[in-house]
């Protein structure tokens, strides 16, 4: 699982200002790495887009004939489970519940977040002390920690599990837009747009937050990645996607029972995660280092 | 310092009474009613009314909060509903399990990523810093059940010379035999948190290795390797001690995937079947236990970074 | 306050000290994505014992890595590509390994640098960030080095130096940072000082003490100075002989009073014109006009000429050589003054 604070910090360090927006791409493009890593995540999200489109068996369809069948078995290209499912249509079937509930929490997160960050460092006074304080409570908790407490609330599921990885990384988004907000509010061009007689909406969404934008792109890029990992490890742990809806984490749990004899219905799963996750890393590593000016000399 | 030590602990009561409140509140927002929820499967409608009682739930919830924190800083965490035994005895015995697995990790993080990410900022620019960089990015991009099952399916299943569950042999063990449990799921746990290190000290250092007053100690006649290992670490070490304080935070938390793949007898563990099972009081004690502990870890960093740093000390 | 050229020369003559250092044809270059430039062109600089030799030029003109090439400090992408620095008794610098090279830096070698704010450790107490020059280069224990310590923040200026010795940077002024940098350096006795810009992020009215400190503490231990600065006021205020540097190289060398008297490079003109004096009040000061040229894209022929007032026909056809005027130190790198300018 990637650390979401050390991975604020790495960001509050970076902050990235005004992106040179048309050689962005060019010097995404020198960085190999980050290519790569735009690579694997589209491998994923084409896994997940095209999954009802492929001629794949039903990732459900239970043959107890073929247990745990090995890599090239005829018929399932990546084996099968201990039931007897194939493995690779589990796997593009998984990727689509896996990208969904955590692009979703990402979402969630980020509108949250921005929209909390926003407000407290525009406004200020007690709307910052309270939102501030309540983000630091958030905060106060171990990051896995704070995810569990929500599902114990809430009870296990796909749904809550959802809730609860985007619930721990709200304060992350605050944080973020919170700081650009402070710096942004005094700059020139909102002071201004507010001498024009813009009204606080305009000025948040239509200057301050616009003008975050570059900033929020890194943000969530590294975040997925996150999120990713947060999601199935939930669902590693029997307290997220519940059967019989399956997605990566739930693949490798079952498959962990079967180690010796069948290692691969555990590190094919494992191994997607790993590859998509490292995906969003190496993208936003390499978003992070064309959008932020003061890397960009070396 | 003193001042600062004052304004630090200040600072620590308004989040500790948040994190209360939020426990508090796991009970009240759980859907459907506390009472019924506490008693479980012995629930019947004479216990419920009399349990509602006893807790005072017809009472204001500021009362009812004030009722439970008093129990709890008693040392009153009440009793596990599926158990049926005192929460505070069975967390603190699990507790001291996560406690030895975690800083297990934490000793891993520390030697391998700041030692790495020290190597990577001397020998920056070499192929020594691009690899240890790269395989970095790959750890920090490996969930931890991945790298668990990796782990015992090469050191445990394959090469057979590590245990691959829990803390001693079945017929018990001595010290070694702890070292030799706890090898995988301290190295997995720990992965993550090495990666980061690693980067954030390389970065750390580099950044310091420019400054100026390095340029000085050079001109002093100081030598290369007094310099990495004496003037920049220590104001490095500012940084690395803020993320490491962090590390930790999510070493505790992490500690729950760990243990449940390597069936670590720890509190995460306990935690996951508490949940599953809804066992209330079990789980707010976890929870309340580990965030507590977090906010005086993080407490103790902050001291740490006051003290390495003479610009906050004497302020 | 200006040393009269006489007494400098009479010196000179009557009894020709050996240089204690001798800098010939020092050139450092810097490889960047551009192309690689180079900082340092084909310097020359002699320095006596107990003299002040001051290099004066805009920022970019290559002084400050003149003092670190001296120094042995140049780090990638810089290297020294040729040239020697002869230090008295010890040989060429350039040559020495990195262990030789530690043990002279600091010792006998030392320097001080503009910003007092950032060059000073923030982690360490001061004393101990003098003491461990000493405890490097005189193997002292750390009490003595640290005793030694507070001698020498006493020595320059610092009251209360046992106390003051125990605080860190950030709780100094300004001046006194550089009183401690000073120390530092100070603290072995070293026979050459580079001070790079000892005196610009000071206050004015600290600016004067921390020059007297310097001549204070260059009488008593007898070193020389290496002088870096954009202030002609300070020059002519500290130095004996002064070199003028421009886009990596030297455009006049001459004793101080000479220079001020009887500025030749029209580069040097424009640098005295550009700084207020009491016969220069009421009228409108000078600027040079443009700015130092881009290293990796130099004009051809002379390197000033883009900026010159007097350039003419000669000046785009051929660098000209750094020649000595007949009879005098006085050298300029102009065709102005020399014989036989190409035509």
């Amino acid at each position: 699982m990637s650390d979401i604070s050390a991975k604020q910090s790495e960001l509050a360090e970076a902050a990235p200002d005004i992106p040179a927006r048309q050689s962005l791409f060019a010097r995404l493009r020198k960085n190999r790495l980050s290519l790569f890593g735009g690579f694997l995540v589209l491998i994923s999200v084409f896994m997940a887009l095209s999954a009802p489109y492929l001629p794949l068996q039903d990732p459900n369809a239970v043959d107890t004939s073929v247990r745990l069948s090995a890599i090239g078995t005829p018929g399932h290209l990546l084996g099968t489970d201990e039931l007897g499912r194939d493995i690779m249509s589990r796997l593009f079937w998984g990727a689509r519940i896996t990208l969904t509930v955590s692009l979703a929490a990402t979402l969630i997160a980020m509108i949250t977040g921005t929209i909390l960050g926003l407000v407290s460092g525009y406004f200020l006074g007690w709307t910052d002390t309270v939102i501030s304080r309540g983000v630091d409570v958030l905060m106060a908790f171990p990051y896995f920690l704070l995810a569990l407490t929500v599902i114990a609330i809430l009870g296990p599921g796909l749904l809550n599990g959802m809730l609860a990885i985007a619930l721990v990384n709200v304060p992350f988004f605050a944080r973020i837009i919170r700081g650009s907000t402070l710096s942004l509010r005094e700059s020139d061009f909102v002071l201004a747009a507010k001498g024009m007689g813009a009204g606080h909406t305009r000025i948040l969404f239509r200057h301050i937050l616009l003008n975050s934008l570059s900033t929020l792109v890194v943000a969530t890029t590294i975040n997925l990645g996150f999120m990713i990992t947060a999601a199935a490890a939930l669902s590693f742990l029997g307290l997220g996607v519940q059967p019989p809806t399956s997605d990566w984490g739930t693949m490798l749990a079952s498959g962990r029972q079967y180690l010796s004899a069948a290692p691969h219905t555990s590190y094919l799963p494992g191994l997607a995660i790993f590859l998509t996750v490292l995906g969003f890393n190496l993208l936003g590593d390499g978003l992070r280092d064309a959008l932020d000016p003061r890397m960009r000399d070396s | 310092m003193r001042g600062y030590l004052l304004k630090r602990l200040a600072q620590t009561i308004p989040v500790l009474f948040g994190i209360s409140v939020l426990v508090f509140s796991m009970l009240h927002l759980a859907p459907g009613d506390p009472a019924d929820l506490l008693l479980g499967s012995e629930s019947t409608p004479e216990s419920v009314a009399q349990l509602r009682q006893e807790m005072g739930l017809d009472r204001p919830l500021p009362v009812q909060y004030a009722a439970w924190a008093g129990r709890i800083v008693q040392g009153d965490f009440g009793r596990s509903t599926v158990l049926n035994r005192e929460v505070l005895p069975e967390i603190l015995k699990r507790f001291k399990n996560t406690l030895v697995l975690t800083s297990g990790a934490l000793v891993f993080a520390i030697v391998f990523g700041i030692g790495i990410g020290i190597l990577a900022a001397v020998y920056h620019q070499t192929l020594f810093d691009s690899v240890a960089m790269l395989i970095a990015l790959a750890g920090l991009s490996m969930p931890t059940f991945f790298t668990g099952i990796v782990a015992i399916l090469i050191f445990a299943m394959g090469l057979q010379i590590l245990p691959s569950a829990g803390m001693y042999p079945a017929r018990g063990g001595d010290f070694f035999d702890l070292l030799r449990h706890l090898l995988l799921p301290a190295i997995t746990l720990g992965a993550v948190s090495a990666a980061i290190l690693a980067r954030m000290t390389r970065s750390a250092m580099l950044e310091v290795i420019q400054q100026d007053y390095v340029r000085t100690a050079r001109a002093k006649g100081v030598g290369e390797h007094r310099i990495v290992w004496v003037h920049a670490l220590r104001n490095a070490s500012i940084t690395i001690v803020t993320v490491l304080g962090m590390q930790i935070g999510y070493l505790l938390g992490g500690s729950v995937i760990t243990e449940a793949v390597f069936s670590w007898p720890g509190l995460g563990q306990m935690m996951v079947r508490a949940i599953q099972a809804r066992d209330y009081p079990m789980v707010q004690g976890g929870v309340l236990l580990i965030a507590v502990s977090f906010v005086f870890i993080n407490l103790a960093v902050d001291l740490i970074y006051a003290w390495l740093d003479p610009r906050i000390r004497y302020s | 306050m200006i040393t009269h050229p006489d007494q400098h020369q009479a010196a000179s003559q009557s009894t020709p000290p050996p240089p204690l250092l001798e800098v010939k044809n020092l050139t450092t270059e810097f490889s960047t994505y551009a192309g690689t430039l180079r900082a340092v062109d084909g310097v020359s600089l002699s320095l006596s014992p107990g003299e002040v030799f001051g290099v004066v030029g805009e920022s970019g003109s290559g002084k400050s890595v003149t003092a670190l090439s001296i120094m042995g400090l140049i780090r990638r992408p810089g290297r020294i590509v040729s040239g020697s620095v002869q230090l008295r008794d010890h040989g060429d610098l350039l040559t020495k390994s990195h262990a030789d090279m530690r043990k002279i830096r600091g010792d006998l070698i030392s320097m001080i640098f503009q910003e007092p704010m950032t060059s000073l450790n923030p982690v360490f107490r001061v004393g101990w960030q003098i003491a461990e020059a000493l405890r490097l280069h005189r193997n002292m224990t750390k009490p003595e080095a640290a005793e030694q310590a507070v001698e020498l923040l006493d020595r320059v200026g610092i009251g209360s130096p046992r106390q003051r010795a125990r605080e860190f940077p950030h709780q100094l002024s300004g001046g006194m940072r550089q009183r401690v940098m000073i120390a530092m350096a100070m603290a072995c006795a070293p026979s050459l000082l580079l001070a790079d810009e000892p005196t610009t992020a000071l206050d004015v009215t600290v600016q004067a003490q921390i020059l007297d400190l310097m001549i204070q503490l260059k009488d008593r231990d007898g070193a020389a100075i290496l002088l870096i600065t954009h202030d002609m006021g300070v020059i002519a205020e500290m130095a004996q002989k002064v070199a003028v540097m421009y886009a990596g190289v030297v455009m006049e060398e001459a004793a101080v009073g000479d220079l001020f008297d009887n500025p030749m490079h029209p580069y040097t003109q424009g640098l005295l014109d550009s700084i207020p004096h009491g016969t220069s009040r009421g009228k409108a000061l000078k600027a040079i006009p443009g700015i130092v040229p881009n290293l990796l894209h130099l004009p051809t022929g002379c390197r000033y000429r883009d900026r010159c007032p007097a350039a003419h026909a000669p000046c785009a056809r051929a660098e000209p050589p750094l020649h000595q005027m007949s009879g005098t130190t006085h050298r300029v790198r102009c065709w102005l003054h020399h014989p036989e300018p190409p035509k």
